[in-house]
C-alpha cells in the first residue's frame, strides 16, 4: 500500500491550477515591479509608517502561525504525548514552509535583500532585538529544514542518511523550543522601543510573554486548520492511522489551546491593570481591544471548551480559524493599526493593493509547494519500509 | 553513542551560550548603569525664540550634502503653511507654529546620547560617536528600517523611490565638516544665531543662563537635556514644547533600556530551556517505563493468580473427588458390611434353626 507517488488523474485546467495559476503570475509581475521601481511605487509605505502589511502579516503573523512545528514536535518527542506523532510531519513542513516563506517575503520588503546575511555573518548588532529575530529565524529555518528532510530522504530512498538524521529528533526538538521561545517573543519585544508609537493597550513590558504564550495557541489552532483542510482535500493521501486517530489530536489541542488561550486572557488582563490603562477601554480603541481580547482571545477559548468537552469536531474546526484570525488581528493591531495610533488619519498607514497582492501571492506559493511535497512524499502517511515508530 | 551525543549537546549549548553572552553584554550595561553621554562631546543649542524662519539653515544643509535642489526654491517662504518631517532629500526643515505669534522650529536628527535607531540596528549601520554626531553606513544598511520604526522623533528617512540600493537618510551633524574642523552648515548659515554650536555640556549652562536671565521669555525647561536619555541638540522654546511640535510625553528613559529587560532573557533562556526540556522529557519517559513496568507486573501477577487459582480448583475438584470416592467407599463397605451382618445374622439364625432340629433330634433320640 504505497500512498507515495500516487497523484490523481492530471486534468490540467482545474479550478485551483488556474486560480493559483493567475495568482502567481500576477506576483512575478508584481516581483519584476518591486525590484525595478522600488518600494515606493509598490507600497503605500512612507517615512512615517515604515513598517506595513508585508512586516505585519507576512513576518508577525507568518511566524506565529508557523508555530505549529515546535508546539506538535515538543508535545510528542518532549512530553511524550505519542498521540501527536501522527500530526508532527504535517505541522514540521508546515512550519518549514511557513519560515520559508516570512524569509522570501522579507526578500520584497528590506532594501537590499542580499545583505540578509550581514547580521549573521558580517556586522552583528547585537544590541538589537531584531538581531535576535534574525540569528534564530535563521537558525530555525535550519533545524526545520533538517526536522523536515527524512521525509524527503525517504523519499528519495536515502535510507543511511534518513536513519541517522532521525536519532537526531530529541536534539531538534529542544533546539527549536529554545528558538521558538526566543524569537517568537523577540518579535513582540521589537516595539518596546516605541512606547511613544504604540497604543497604550497594547504596548505593554510583557509584550514578548504575549508573543510567545500566543504562539503557542495559534499553533496549535494552524494544525487543527490544517488537519481539516488535509481531510477535505488530501483524504487519499491519508494512511489508517491518520484517517482514525487525527481526530484525536484536533480534540487533544483543543482541550490545550482552550486553557492555554484562558491563561493569556488573564495575563493581558494583568498587563492592563499594572499599566492602569482602565480608562482607555471607553475610549474607541478600547472597544477595538475588547474586540480582539473578547471577541477573538475568551471567546474561542470557549468555543474549544465546549467543543473538546462534548467531542464536537465541527466546533472545535470554527474555534481553530476563530483563533487563527484572532492571532492575525493581534498582529496586525501592534504593527499597523494601532502603531502610530496618535497622528492624523491623513498621515496613516493603509496597504496598498499591490501590497496585499504581494502577500496573497507568497501564501499561494506556500500552498502550491505544500501541495507538491504532500502529494508525493510521506507526510500524511507512514512510508511503508520506515514504519512502526 | 550515548556519550558522544551528550558531548555534542554540551558543545553545542556552551557554544550559543558564548555567542549569546556575547551579545548581551550592552544591554546588561545599559540596564545598570546611567549614561550622561560621551565627556567633551558636540551639541547644537537652537533658541527657537531667536529662529525667523529665513530657511537659511535648510539651503546650506541642502548645499553641504549635495541634496538635489527642491521643487520650490528657499527663498520661498510660503511652504511654512505646511507641517512638514524630514525626506530622504531633506534632513533639515523648518515649521511655523501659532496664527499670531508665530514660532518657528527646525527639526532635524536630535542625536540621541544613546539612540534608539543604534540601539535598533542589526547591522551596526549607526555610530553614536565620541565627538557628539550620530552617523549612518550605507555599505551595512540592509534596509529593513527598524531604525525609523525606533526613532522617538521620527527623523530617518528612506529613499522608497530607489529599487536596490536604498539607503536610510538623516542629518550627520556634519560630521565629515566637523572633522575638517568647521560648523555644520545650518549653524554656520544661520543669520540671528538660532543655532549654536559648542560642547554639550557648555551650551546647557548657556541655555540655563538665558532661562535664568529672561525668565519671562523661556519656557523653565532645556528640551533634549533629559528626554530619551539627553540629546545633542537642544532647544529653548517661549512657548509649551507640545504646542510647537516636540512631543512632552517621551520620557527620560532611552531606547536601549526599554529593551534591556528582553534582551537579558536570552541568556537564561538558553540556559534554563534545556535542562527543563530534558528533565521534562526525563519525566515522560520514566512515566512511560514504569507504566510498562506496572503493565508487566500486573500481567504477571494475574498469571500467577490465575494459576493459584486453577490450583485451589484442582484441589477442590480432587478433594471433592476424594470425598465422594470415600462416600462410595464408606457406602460399599457400609453396604458390604451391612450385608456381611446381614448374612452373618442369617447365618446365625439357620445355625440357630439347625442347632434346634439338632436339639430336637438330640431329643427325639434321648427319649427313644
Amino acid at each position: 500500500m504505497d500512498l507515495d507517488n500516487q497523484i490523481p488523474e492530471n486534468k490540467k485546467f482545474t479550478v485551483f491550477n488556474v486560480v493559483t495559476g493567475i495568482i502567481l503570475a500576477g506576483g512575478l509581475v508584481l516581483t519584476v515591479l518591486r525590484f525595478t521601481m522600488g518600494l515606493g511605487t509598490v507600497t503605500n509605505l512612507d517615512n512615517t509608517n515604515p513598517w506595513g502589511i508585508w512586516i505585519g502579516f507576512d513576518l508577525l503573523c507568518g511566524v506565529a502561525l508557523a508555530a505549529g512545528g515546535y508546539v506538535t514536535s515538543a508535545s510528542c518527542y518532549i512530553f511524550g504525548l505519542k498521540r501527536f506523532h501522527l500530526a508532527v510531519r504535517p505541522a514540521i513542513l508546515t512550519a518549514f514552509l511557513g519560515y520559508a516563506l516570512v524569509v522570501l517575503a522579507l526578500h520584497y520588503d528590506v532594501g537590499r535583500p542580499w545583505r540578509l546575511p550581514y547580521p549573521v555573518f558580517y556586522s552583528q548588532g547585537t544590541s538589537s532585538l531584531l538581531f535576535e529575530v534574525g540569528l534564530c529565524v535563521f537558525l530555525y529555518l535550519t533545524v526545520l529544514l533538517i526536522e523536515y528532510s527524512p521525509a524527503a530522504m525517504e523519499w528519495l530512498g536515502f535510507k543511511k542518511l534518513r536513519n541517522w538524521v532521525v536519532k537526531l529528533t530529541l536534539l531538534l526538538t529542544i533546539f527549536g523550543v529554545i528558538l521558538s521561545t526566543l524569537h517568537q517573543s523577540s518579535l513582540g519585544a521589537l516595539f518596546m522601543i516605541v512606547p511613544s508609537k504604540l497604543h497604550p493597550l497594547w504596548y505593554s513590558s510583557y509584550l514578548p510573554v504575549y508573543f510567545f504564550i500566543s504562539s503557542m495557541f495559534a499553533g496549535m489552532s494552524m494544525v487543527i486548520f490544517e488537519g481539516s483542510l488535509a481531510h477535505r482535500y488530501l483524504k487519499y493521501k491519508m494512511d489508517e492511522t491518520h484517517l482514525k486517530e487525527s481526530s484525536g489530536v484536533a480534540f487533544g489541542f483543543a482541550k490545550a489551546a482552550s486553557l492555554v488561550m484562558m491563561g493569556y486572557f488573564f495575563i493581558k488582563i494583568i498587563g492592563l491593570s499594572i499599566g492602569n490603562n482602565w480608562h482607555y477601554l471607553f475610549t474607541s480603541w478600547g472597544l477595538w481591544f475588547l474586540l480582539e481580547l473578547i471577541g477573538f482571545v475568551l471567546f474561542p477559548a470557549i468555543l474549544y471548551a465546549v467543543g473538546s468537552r462534548e467531542k464536537n469536531l465541527v466546533l472545535v474546526r470554527l474555534a481553530a480559524i476563530w483563533t487563527v484570525l484572532g492571532i492575525m488581528l493581534n498582529r496586525l493591531n501592534i504593527s499597523v493599526v494601532a502603531f502610530n495610533w496618535h497622528l492624523p488619519s491623513a498621515q496613516r498607514y493603509y496597504p496598498s493593493f499591490m501590497e496585499i497582492a504581494t502577500s496573497v501571492f507568497i501564501v499561494t506559493l506556500g500552498i502550491v509547494v505544500y501541495k507538491f511535497i504532500v502529494t508525493r512524499m510521506p507526510i500524511l502517511h507512514e512510508h511503508p519500509d520506515y514504519k512502526a515508530h | 553513542m550515548l556519550i558522544s551525543r551528550r558531548k555534542f549537546l554540551g558543545s553545542l549549548g556552551a557554544a550559543i551560550g558564548a555567542t549569546t553572552t556575547g551579545t548581551l553584554t550592552k544591554a546588561y550595561g545599559a540596564a545598570n548603569k546611567h549614561f550622561k553621554g560621551y565627556p567633551g562631546s558636540s551639541g547644537v543649542l537652537h533658541d527657537t525664540t531667536l529662529c525667523i524662519g529665513c530657511r537659511k539653515c535648510e539651503q546650506a544643509c541642502n548645499k553641504v550634502n549635495d541634496l538635489p535642489q527642491p521643487e520650490k526654491p528657499f527663498e520661498d517662504l510660503g511652504v511654512l503653511d505646511k507641517k512638514r518631517r524630514t525626506q530622504a532629500d531633506e534632513f533639515t526643515v523648518v515649521n511655523q507654529f501659532g496664527t499670531q505669534e508665530k514660532v518657528f522650529v527646525k527639526k532635524q536628527c536630535n542625536h540621541c546620547l544613546e539612540p534608539a535607531c543604534a540601539s535598533a540596528c542589526f547591522v551596526k549601520a549607526f555610530t553614536k560617536t565620541p565627538e557628539g554626531p550620530v552617523v549612518y553606513d550605507a555599505s551595512l544598511c540592509v534596509g529593513c528600517r527598524y531604525c525609523m520604526v525606533a526613532c522617538p522623533f521620527d527623523i530617518p528617512a528612506y529613499e522608497y523611490d530607489k529599487a536596490l540600493a536604498p539607503r536610510v537618510t538623516k542629518c550627520t551633524m556634519c560630521a565629515p565638516r566637523l572633522e575638517e574642523g568647521k560648523l555644520p552648515g545650518c549653524v554656520k548659515a544661520c543669520p540671528r544665531e538660532a543655532l549654536i554650536f559648542g560642547k554639550r555640556d557648555t551650551l546647557l549652562k548657556i541655555a540655563k543662563s538665558r532661562i535664568q536671565n529672561f525668565p519671562d521669555r523661556y519656557i523653565d525647561h532645556v528640551y533634549g537635556e533629559h528626554e530619551m536619555g539627553g540629546t545633542s541638540w537642544l532647544y529653548l522654546s517661549g512657548k509649551p514644547f507640545e504646542t510647537i511640535g516636540m512631543r512632552e510625553d517621551l520620557g527620560t528613559t532611552s531606547a536601549p533600556e526599554l529593551t534591556s529587560g528582553p534582551l537579558s532573557a536570552v541568556p537564561i533562556i538558553v540556559g534554563l530551556w534545556p535542562v527543563l526540556l530534558t528533565g521534562v522529557y526525563a519525566i515522560s519517559k520514566r512515566k512511560d517505563k514504569i507504566a510498562k513496568e506496572e503493565k508487566e507486573d500486573a500481567l504477571k501477577a494475574a498469571e500467577l493468580q490465575a494459576n493459584e487459582d486453577m490450583n485451589q480448583k484442582l484441589e477442590e475438584l480432587r478433594e471433592k473427588i476424594t470425598k465422594e470416592k470415600t462416600a462410595a467407599i464408606n457406602f460399599e463397605v457400609k453396604k458390604a458390611l451391612e450385608e456381611v451382618s446381614k448374612e452373618a445374622e442369617a447365618a446365625k439364625e439357620k445355625e440357630a434353626e439347625t442347632q434346634d432340629i439338632e436339639e430336637s433330634e438330640e431329643k427325639g433320640k434321648q427319649e427313644e
